[in-house]
């Protein structure tokens, strides 16, 4: 790990996000959670303008930041599809994702999310390490 | 003013997943893979968000209201259930397999589009799944 830098502004930018949206408006930032009121629900506006900023605001890849490693070769896309059904139906199911439970939650020490974070920690790193 | 913030939100936050390179998934991969080649750089990225997402929390506690909205909509239930464990299982299994999770994804569009497509795709199918399957066990 050569670059401090990088890894603690974007973590001290995550939570200031999530504190400045908390104290505004009330609620805590689950992009599962928004990524589905946006597709399925009828308050539609408020979600596509988060998501829309999301994608323009990481998007930025080589413009603004220095990155230390390469992307992947792009991968098939039957293991694409897989892993976009588990995430998309499991962080439903469970209720959050590394930015609600992982983030959020650990934030305002809520059990639920300190246990589904250890959960889907474990869960990937045992996934990571089985296909390496 | 709901909508400039929100905005505003997902910007900062998807900076945020710049910055610390979680929308690449050979960075997040590299993390995951604790008994391989580990690269521990998302910890600092864990532990500083939770950090000041705490002193958020804190200056909460001191407030009867939202600045913009007349109630706080954090969530409140406490309960360790089945779902949430295998929820939260399957969604592990689906970030490791391909170093997505939701927000990476979704920036993925931009980034790695021939990635991203798919990903995304999938990633509201997914959450479409769920949502028809709570309506109809509902009725």
């Amino acid at each position: 790990m050569d670059n401090v830098f990088n890894p603690l502004v974007g973590g001290l930018l995550i939570g200031l996000t999530a504190t400045i949206y908390l104290l505004s408006i009330g609620k805590v930032i689950g992009i599962s959670g928004i990524l589905s009121q946006l597709f399925f629900s009828k308050e539609r506006l408020l979600p596509f303008l988060f998501i829309t900023g999301l994608i323009i605001g990481g998007g930025t890849y080589g413009f603004l930041t220095e990155q230390t490693v390469a992307f992947p070769e792009t991968r098939s896309p039957l293991i694409l599809i897989i892993s976009g059904l588990l995430v998309g139906y499991g962080t439903r199911l469970g209720g959050g994702c590394t930015s609600g439970h992982g983030v959020c939650g650990i934030s305002r020490l809520s059990p639920r999310s300190i246990v589904a974070t250890l959960v889907f920690m474990s869960a990937a790193i045992i996934t990571v390490t089985a296909l390496n | 003013m709901y909508a400039i913030v929100t905005l505003t939100a997902g910007l900062l936050f998807g900076l945020g997943l710049a910055f610390s390179e979680m929308t690449n998934p050979t960075v997040v991969i590299g993390f995951l893979d604790i008994f391989g080649n580990w690269n521990p750089s998302l910890i600092i990225v864990m532990a500083s968000a939770i950090a000041v997402g705490m002193i958020g929390y804190a200056i909460k506690g001191k407030r009867l209201t939202p600045l913009l909205g007349s109630k706080w909509q954090v969530p409140t239930l406490r309960k360790i259930d089945s779902k949430l464990i295998i929820g939260s299982s399957l969604f592990g299994v689906g970030w490791g397999v391909s170093g997505y999770c939701p927000g990476p994804g979704l920036t993925a569009l931009v980034n790695n589009p021939s990635e991203g497509f798919y990903f995304v795709a999938a990633l509201i199918a997914g959450s479409g799944l769920h949502y028809f399957q709570t309506r109809i066990t509902q009725k």
